[in-house]
């Protein structure tokens, strides 16, 4: 309870679309604080502001139409009033729609509490023609009436004036809502009995009425502190069931009782006729303009989120490359930097990467929302939303899920009906996001040919439509049961959203995300990072440290003999280092463009049968550095291996013909020394490159050891009827941390060195591994499809769903449906003679 | 007067709400929405599928599934 008389406490009430979120975003500006109330998933906004030396505390309830049980909005809003014991209630109305408003201030008046009545949108009233008599209003509610405009942010000193007089005054309206011949007596004869023991915050005539309205939350209180209550409530409504409609009669009162208040009210009433809203509403939901206009629409907000969010995303991750090769230069190799570069920036990185598209898609659904036009797009779409057991809304939910399915879960938010938003949040992923297309790719590459890979990747998109499809039907059917959800949805009137409204919206979402799916993601970048690490096996690692020390020594012996082979004198060396260092600078320089232009064609140039070879040579070259290892670990001396790999690769190089010179060092060209140079730097790079292979072959052997490698193995039972080898099962435990991390642990656990975008050595290598086949690769692109969400996708869902237990079953239905989807697509394959 | 169901009703058309033939939810939405017994609607128009309808309902517009507007039973002419 708010204390003193210098803080007051608030609870801000009104129906959908009535602007009740500008007025508050009005009153209270950037002070504002999300949650969730407890228990519910329904959101919890609380703002602040001081008024005349008072500090006020705003409580903004759920838009509502309402105040039943049957919504847990409508619930949560009651209560609050109720038990927060706020000093007053200010109901926005939207005063171009007042007669409607009203209805929730006749339910309002009967929890008797001082109300501010905010006379909402008073511009567009009087533009419609209407004139309120604001005096009238007043005495007709028993409230105290103010005039605002949210969108201009007019009125909104007033309301705090009005909020200051009021809560000084704490008059509760006394206006009772008459309920006519029928039920007055019995409301009365109940009141006494419930009066007797009222140890609840509840008013005794609310809970008589409430009672008679066989209410369920009032009739749960009631029961424990007073069965004579319930008792009398039943025999009455028994009574009275002969009579009029139960179901109703309340409500038909209610909405008497706001006709009469209103055209009392009124001076004047509607004039206009057809409104602007009523001419934009003619095109945009056109009986054949409008599905074209809202797939243009929704292509729009599909291509804002997802490839206009690609750039920031991009940016943010080259941010992050930059971080990472700084601390891999400053911090020295070990545990701790794999740990903050592997696991922390990796983490942090992914959290970064999403708010690009989380800020976007609240500017594109805030937009939607404020203007009017998402009801109109569930309008236009629900039919064939329907068919899915699914509202017109979650359509774009589903849209997006084809990019990413953080912002698709996020985005059910749109939805009022908590099934609705369960049933999409729950089938979104199974709209192939863009993370999923590279395993596709490659998969669909490596084992089909060309003409038949898009046939296959379109199959695997269509594929996940239909299994979302049949899903969302049977959790209709089966698991969020109950009674039919109504339709029934306001078209509220077209307007231009506020920028303000449009930025707060969109700074909430990024704060929320980052606040609650962030540590999430976060903490499980670290755990991914743990069974992929550990355990470390130090005596390999050493040896491979031995084998690049020796080898650094060896390309250093190697260097100062050819050296001396050309009589070059110590002050020729130190003018040698010096271009060395100069084509080092002018390598790095032109990085970017080098590989833009060597990389693609050669590619292309290549026949099948050298690029089987290149992909065997690399598996070879790794085999052997693995042999390396091990023989050193036996006891070989890492310094005869290395000086006689060295040898051999050296003489090579001297006798084949030097490498071609980019254009750009010809200005280097002129010094003398230029020839003996660039052999030395030629030199440089192959230890370079040596030493790389060595912790390539390091960390391919490590991953091989790690405990994702042995839960690979130690799932290779379960996943031995879809044909997973155990290699395949680490990729995809790996790959839980992001679908396309699966490209690259594939590339690590077979050894080659593949990025996202250099897939083909990988391409040769799963081909021509005899345990993966085509009819494999068809499954495990399924249980790609199919299995567990990334684990950014699993944060928002489990915040969204606001439990542990969703995310667990998540987990297992998820998974079981992968399980059984591949199996199926395995046996499909065979039966079509794909093995 | 002839009363038949909201689904009935053509466009531009309007009608005084009689009865309301849904229960649960449904029912009680739409009382909430304004549809009670007494009250005047108008069949704005149709989705461009044929389904839902938009009706106008105490100055307001308010769509519905054509099964929702089947329970409702509407006086006109």
């Amino acid at each position: 309870m708010a204390e003193g008389t210098d803080h007051i406490q608030v609870a801000l009430a009104g129906n959908p679309n009535c602007g009740k979120t500008s007025i508050f975003n009005n009153m209270t500006g950037a002070r504002q604080h999300v949650g969730n109330y407890a228990g519910v998933t329904v959101e919890e906004k609380i703002g602040y502001t001081n008024f005349e030396g008072k500090k006020i505390e705003i409580i903004d309830l759920p838009g509502t139409y309402s105040l039943t049980a049957r919504s847990i909005d409508e619930l949560v809003a009651r209560n609050v009033i109720i038990h927060d014991h706020p000093e007053m209630i200010v109901n926005v109305v939207d005063a171009s729609n007042l007669e409607r408003n009203l209805y929730l201030t006749a339910q309002l008046i009967e929890l008797e509490r001082p109300i501010l009545l905010a006379l909402n949108m008073i511009d567009v009233a009087t533009e419609m023609g209407l004139k309120i008599n604001n005096e009238r209003l007043a005495k007709l509610t028993g409230s105290t009436v103010v005039e605002t405009i949210g969108r201009t942010n007019k009125g909104t000193q007033g309301i705090l004036k009005g909020i200051v007089d009021v809560a000084a005054d704490k008059k509760a309206p006394g206006i009772t809502i008459p309920y006519g011949d029928d039920i007055e007596p019995a409301i009365a004869e109940l009141q006494k009995v419930v009066e007797v023991k009222n140890t609840s915050e509840f008013p005794n005539r609310f809970l008589a009425v409430k009672l008679l309205e066989d209410d369920e939350d009032v009739v749960n209180t009631v029961k424990g502190m007073n069965p004579e209550a319930i008792q009398k409530a039943t025999e009455l409504r028994t009574a009275l069931a002969d009579k009029v409609d139960l179901d109703i009669v309340f409500q038909e009162y209610r909405h008497r009782f706001a006709v009469d208040v209103f055209n009392q009210s009124l001076d004047q009433g509607y004039q206009q006729r057809e409104s602007r809203s009523d001419k934009i509403d003619k095109i945009l939901t056109n009986r054949i303009l409008g599905l074209p206009i809202f797939l243009i629409v929704m292509w729009v907000l599909f291509n804002l989120v997802i490839n206009i969010g690609a750039y920031p995303q991009g940016w943010i991750e080259t941010g992050m490359g930059y971080l990472t090769d700084f601390l891999n230069a400053s911090m020295p190799d070990g545990l701790l930097r794999s740990l903050i570069v592997d696991g922390v920036i990796g983490g942090v990185g992914a959290v970064l990467s999403f708010i690009p598209l989380i800020v976007l898609l609240f500017v594109g659904i805030s937009f939607l929302e404020d203007s009017g036009y998402m009801a109109r797009a569930a309008f236009v779409v629900d039919r064939v939303m329907r068919a899915f057991g699914l509202h017109g809304k979650s359509f774009i939910p589903m849209l997006l899920g084809f990019g990413c399915s953080v912002p698709a879960i996020m985005g059910a938010r749109i939805l009022d009906n908590p099934r609705d938003r369960m049933v999409t949040i729950l089938v979104s992923p199974f709209m192939s996001c863009g993370a999923r297309l590279p395993v596709y790719t490659l998969l669909a590459a490596a084992f089909f040919p060309p003409e038949q890979a898009g046939t296959i990747l379109f199959g695997i998109y269509l594929l996940g439509v239909i299994v979302a499809i049949i899903v969302a039907k049977i959790l209709r059917q089966f698991v969020f049961t109950g009674d039919t959800e109504p339709f029934a949805m306001e078209m509220p009137p077209y307007h231009m959203p506020t920028l303000k409204s449009v930025l707060i919206h969109m700074w909430e979402r990024s704060v929320l995300y980052l606040k609650k799916a962030g540590t999430f993601i976060l903490a499980a970048s670290i755990i991914v990072w743990l069974i992929t690490t550990f355990p470390q096996n130090d005596e390999l690692s050493g040896a491979y440290d031995q084998l690049k020390e020796a080898t650094d020594n060896a390309y250093s012996q190697e260097i100062d003999n050819y050296l001396a082979s050309q009589n070059i004198n110590d002050d020729q060396k130190d003018a040698i280092d010096k271009l060395v260092e100069q084509m080092g600078a002018l390598d790095e320089q032109h990085a970017d463009d080098e590989a833009d232009d060597e990389e693609q064609p050669a590619d292309d140039q290549q026949t099948e049968e050298e690029r089987q070879q290149e992909a065997q040579d690399a598996q070879n070259a790794v085999e052997a550095d693995m042999k390396s290892a091990e023989d050193v670990m036996n006891g070989a001396s890492a310094e005869d291996i290395a000086n006689e790999d060295v040898k051999a690769a050296v003489e090579d190089q001297l006798k084949a013909e030097p490498a071609e010179v980019p254009e750009y060092m010809n200005e280097l060209k002129a010094d003398k020394l230029f020839p003996v140079a660039w052999q030395v730097y030629q030199l440089n790079k192959a230890n370079e490159d040596r030493d790389g292979a060595y912790d390539f072959a390091n960390s391919s052997a490590q991953i091989q050891g790690s405990y994702a490698s042995m839960f690979g193995h130690f799932i290779e039972p379960i996943m031995a009827p879809l044909g997973f080898n155990w290699k395949i099962n680490v990729a995809v435990v790996a790959a839980i941390a992001a679908k396309e991390v699966m490209v690259s642990t594939l590339g690590t656990i077979y050894s080659v060195e593949a990025g996202a975008d250099d897939t083909a050595t990988l391409q040769e290598m799963l081909a021509h591994d005899p345990s993966f086949t085509p009819a494999i690769a068809l499954g495990l692109m399924v249980f790609s499809l199919l299995y567990l969400p990334c684990l950014a996708a699993m944060a928002v869902l489990k915040r969204e769903t606001g439990s542990w237990k969703w995310l667990g079953i998540v987990f297992l239905y998820t998974n079981g449906l992968a399980w059984f989807g591949a199996l199926i697509a395995v046996h499909v394959a065979r039966a079509f003679g794909i093995n | 007067m002839a009363t038949k169901t909201l689904a009935e009703m053509s466009v531009g058309e309007e009608g005084k709400v009689v009865a309301l033939h849904s229960t649960g939810n449904i029912k009680h939405r739409l009382v909430d929405m304004g549809v009670v017994p007494g009250t005047v609607v108008r069949v704005m128009k149709y989705a461009p599928l044929a389904d839902p309808v938009e009706i106008k309902v105490k100055n307001f517009e308010l769509s519905l599934r054509v099964s929702e507007a089947k329970t409702i039973e509407v006086e006109v002419g």
